[in-house]
C-alpha cells in the first residue's frame, strides 16, 4: 500500500518537474525544476527496491537462521551516485546562472540570446 | 598486464586529473606535460589492444570488485550486479578514435588556451572529460554508462562556459548543461524501466532475459532519444549551434567527439536490445528519419550563417545525419529475413561507421582552423573577413583540405565513406541517396562561402601571428590523416570497422 502512495508521489513529482521545466522562464527556476525531476527519479529507484515488512540490507547484524527479507541495496546504492552527480550538477548550473546574470543583467530566457551580435 | 587494460583505460584519466591542481601548483610546464602523458599512455593502450581484439576476435571483460576480475561465469558474475566492463571490436573503434584524437586536440589546447591561472582547471576538465569518454566506450552496464555520461556533461558544459568574462559563453553552457540533464533524468527512466522489470543493469545479461514486453519498449525509447539528443538529431538540435560556436575552439572539437561518443551509444542499445525485442525495422525507419531531417535542415540552416562558428557547428548537425542514414539501414533490414543485410546492409553501416571516423577528424580540423581565425579576426563575422591567405598560406591550406572532406572530394577521407552510403542506400531506396548528394552539394557550397570570404580577397590591415609549434603539428597530423585514410582506405576498413560492424551486427 505504501509503495503504491510513493509511487503516486514519484507521478506527481515528475510532471511538477516536467511543467516547470516547459513554462517557466527564470533560469533559477529551470534549476529548481531540474531539481524536482530529480527527486522524483530518486524516489522511484529507491521504491523499486522497497520490500513489504523488510530491514535494511545490512547482512552482519543478521542471526544466520532467519528469514528476514531485506530491501534491495543496489538502487540505495544507485542513488547515492545520482544524488552526488544532481549536486554537482545544480551547483554548477546555479554558478553560471550567476556569471549569465553579472554579464547580462537579466535571468529571463526570452530576453537571453545565446547569439552575439555580430 | 594486458587483461587489466580495460579498468586502466578509466583509471588513468580519472587519477592524473585529480592530481593536476597540485602539480599545477608547483608547476604549470610540468602539469600541462602531465596531462599530456596520461593521454598519451592511454591512447597506447588502446593500439596495444588491435592485435587481441581485432584481428584474434578476443573480446575483454572485467569486473570490477570481483576477486578475478576477469574470470566470467565461474565466480565474477555470480550475482548479474557489478560494475563491468568490456571491450569488443565495436568500442575498440570508438576507444582509438578518441583516444588519438583527443590527444592532437589537447596538443591543440595546450598552446592555443593562453596560459594564466584559469588553466590549471581547464586541463583538469579536459582530462575529465577524456576519462567520462573512456567510461561510456568501456562500461557493460547501463548505470555504469549514466555515470560517465554525467561525467562527460558536467565537465564540457563547464568547459563550453571556460571563457566567463564574455557575454555569451556562460549562457551557452547553461543551455548545454539543461540540455544534458534533461537527457539524462529521462534516460535514467528508461534504465528504472529495465531494472524494475529484470533486476539487473548489465547490458548482456539484460538482452539474454529481455522479453519484448510494452514497457521494455518504453525503455528503449526513453534510452535512445535522450542520446540522439546528446548528438544533436534534429528535432532536438537547438543547443547545438550555441554551445559549439561559444566554446573555445578545441573544445568544440572536444564537445564533437563527445557527441560522437553519444552516438556510439544510441548504435549499441538499439543494435542490442532494438533487435532483440523485435523492434529493429521501427528503430531503422527512425533513424532514417532522423538522419535526413538532420540532413537537410543542419545544411540549409548552414547557408544562411553569416558567423563562421556557427555554419560548422550546423555542419556538425548535418553530418550526424549521414551516420545515422548508414546505420539505420542497416539496422532496419537486419531482422529482414532475407538477403538484404548480406547485399548492402553490411556496406550501409560499414559507410556509416566509417563516416563517423573520418567526420570525427575533419569536423575536428574545421573547428581548430575556426580558432585560428576568430583570434586572428577578433570576430566571427564572415563579412568583416578577407585576405588572411595572403599571409597565413599554412591555415588556408589545412582549412582547404578539411573542407573538401566534409564536402565529399575524391582523394580525401570524406569522398570514401560518403561514396560507399550513397551505393549500399541506393539499393534501399534511391530518393535517400539523392537527398544526400544534394546535402554534399550544400555543404561544398557554404564551405566555398567561407573559404572566399575568410581565405581570399583584399590582404588583412594587420599580418597574422605565428602560430606555436604544437598548433601547427596536431593540425599537420590531422591533415595528413585525412589525406591517408583518403588515399588506402581499404586498409582501415579491413583492419577497424569491418571487425566493428559485425561486432554490432551480432551483437
Amino acid at each position: 500500500m505504501s509503495a503504491i502512495i510513493l509511487y503516486i508521489t514519484f507521478v506527481l513529482l515528475f510532471t511538477m518537474g516536467l511543467f516547470a521545466l516547459i513554462f517557466k522562464r527564470n533560469l533559477i527556476k529551470i534549476v529548481i525544476a531540474l531539481n524536482i525531476l530529480d527527486s522524483g527519479m530518486n524516489l522511484f529507484f529507491i521504491t523499486l527496491g522497497y520490500r513489504h515488512n523488510a530491514t535494511a540490507p545490512i547482512f552482519t547484524l543478521l542471526p544466520w537462521d532467519t528469514h528476514i527479507t531485506m530491501v534491495l541495496p543496489t538502487p540505495q546504492a544507485l542513488i547515492l551516485t545520482n544524488i552526488v552527480i544532481g549536486f554537482a550538477t545544480t551547483a554548477l548550473m546555479l554558478g553560471v546562472a550567476i556569471l549569465t546574470y553579472r554579464n547580462n543583467k537579466t535571468l529571463d530566457t526570452r530576453k537571453l540570446r545565446g547569439v552575439e551580435e555580430l | 598486464m594486458i587483461k587489466h587494460v580495460p579498468v586502466l583505460l578509466v583509471a588513468i584519466p580519472l587519477v592524473v586529473a585529480f592530481m593536476l591542481p597540485i602539480i599545477g601548483m608547483v608547476n604549470r610546464t610540468i602539469r600541462t606535460i602531465t596531462a599530456g602523458v596520461a593521454i598519451v599512455i592511454i591512447m597506447v593502450l588502446s593500439y596495444l589492444l588491435i592485435q587481441d581484439v581485432m584481428i584474434c576476435k578476443k573480446i575483454f571483460y572485467y569486473m570490477v570488485g570481483s576477486p578475478d576480475p576477469t574470470a566470467l561465469f565461474e565466480h565474477g558474475l555470480t550475482f548479474p550486479i557489478r560494475i563491468a566492463l568490456k571491450i569488443d571490436q565495436f568500442s575498440l573503434l570508438f576507444i582509438i578514435m578518441a583516444t588519438t584524437l583527443s590527444f592532437l586536440f589537447y596538443l591543440f589546447s595546450s598552446q592555443y588556451i593562453e596560459e594564466n591561472e584559469r588553466k590549471n582547471y581547464f586541463t583538469v576538465l579536459y582530462v575529465c572529460m577524456v576519462a567520462g569518454m573512456m567510461g561510456m566506450l568501456i562500461a557493460n552496464d547501463l548505470f555504469t554508462f549514466f555515470v560517465f555520461l554525467e561525467i562527460l556533461s558536467i565537465s564540457s558544459s563547464a568547459l563550453v562556459s571556460f571563457r566567463t568574462e564574455r557575454k555569451h559563453p556562460p549562457y551557452a553552457g547553461y543551455k548545454y548543461m539543461f540540455v544534458s540533464s534533461i537527457a539524462t533524468s529521462f534516460f535514467l527512466l528508461g534504465i528504472a524501466f529495465l531494472y524494475a522489470q529484470y533486476g539487473s543493469f548489465n547490458i548482456d545479461y539484460l538482452k539474454k532475459v529481455m522479453d519484448g514486453t510494452v514497457l521494455d519498449k518504453i525503455a528503449i525509447v526513453m534510452l535512445i532519444l535522450p542520446l540522439a539528443m546528446k548528438c544533436g538529431v534534429v528535432p532536438m538540435h537547438m543547443w547545438i549551434p550555441d554551445t559549439y560556436s561559444e566554446a573555445p575552439a578545441p573544445i568544440s572539437s572536444m564537445v564533437k567527439l563527445g557527441s560522437l561518443i553519444c552516438l556510439y551509444g544510441l548504435f549499441r542499445i538499439a543494435f542490442t536490445f532494438g533487435s532483440h525485442v523485435y523492434v529493429s525495422y521501427e528503430l531503422g525507419i527512425l533513424f532514417i528519419l532522423f538522419g535526413v531531417l538532420s540532413m537537410f535542415v543542419g545544411v540549409t540552416q548552414a547557408l544562411i550563417q553569416k558567423d563562421v562558428k556557427r555554419l560548422m557547428a550546423f555542419h556538425a548537425v548535418s553530418q550526424v545525419g549521414y551516420m545515422l542514414l548508414g546505420v539505420g539501414v542497416g539496422l532496419s533490414v537486419i531482422k529482414s529475413g532475407d538477403a538484404s543485410f548480406a547485399i548492402y546492409g553490411k556496406i550501409a553501416m560499414i559507410g556509416g561507421l566509417f563516416h563517423v571516423i573520418n567526420n570525427a577528424l575533419y569536423k575536428g580540423l574545421l573547428f581548430l582552423t575556426s580558432g585560428i581565425m576568430v583570434r586572428h579576426y577578433k570576430t566571427r563575422d564572415l563579412n568583416v573577413m578577407h585576405g588572411l591567405a595572403h599571409y597565413d598560406k599554412f591555415t588556408a591550406l589545412v582549412f582547404m583540405i578539411a573542407a573538401l572532406a566534409i564536402s565529399g572530394i575524391p582523394p580525401l577521407n570524406g569522398f570514401v565513406s560518403k561514396l560507399i552510403i550513397y551505393e549500399s542506400v541506393f539499393h534501399y531506396n534511391p530518393l535517400l541517396t539523392l537527398i544526400a548528394i544534394f546535402v554534399s552539394v550544400l555543404t561544398l557550397a557554404s564551405f566555398m562561402k567561407v573559404f572566399y570570404s575568410a581565405f581570399l580577397g583584399m590582404p588583412p590591415e594587420r599580418k597574422p601571428v605565428e602560430q606555436p609549434i604544437l598548433v601547427k603539428f596536431s593540425m599537420v597530423i590531422l591533415s595528413i590523416i585525412i589525406v591517408a585514410i583518403g588515399l588506402f582506405p581499404q586498409g582501415i576498413i579491413k583492419l577497424l570497422i569491418e571487425p566493428a560492424v559485425n561486432a554490432l551486427a551480432t551483437f
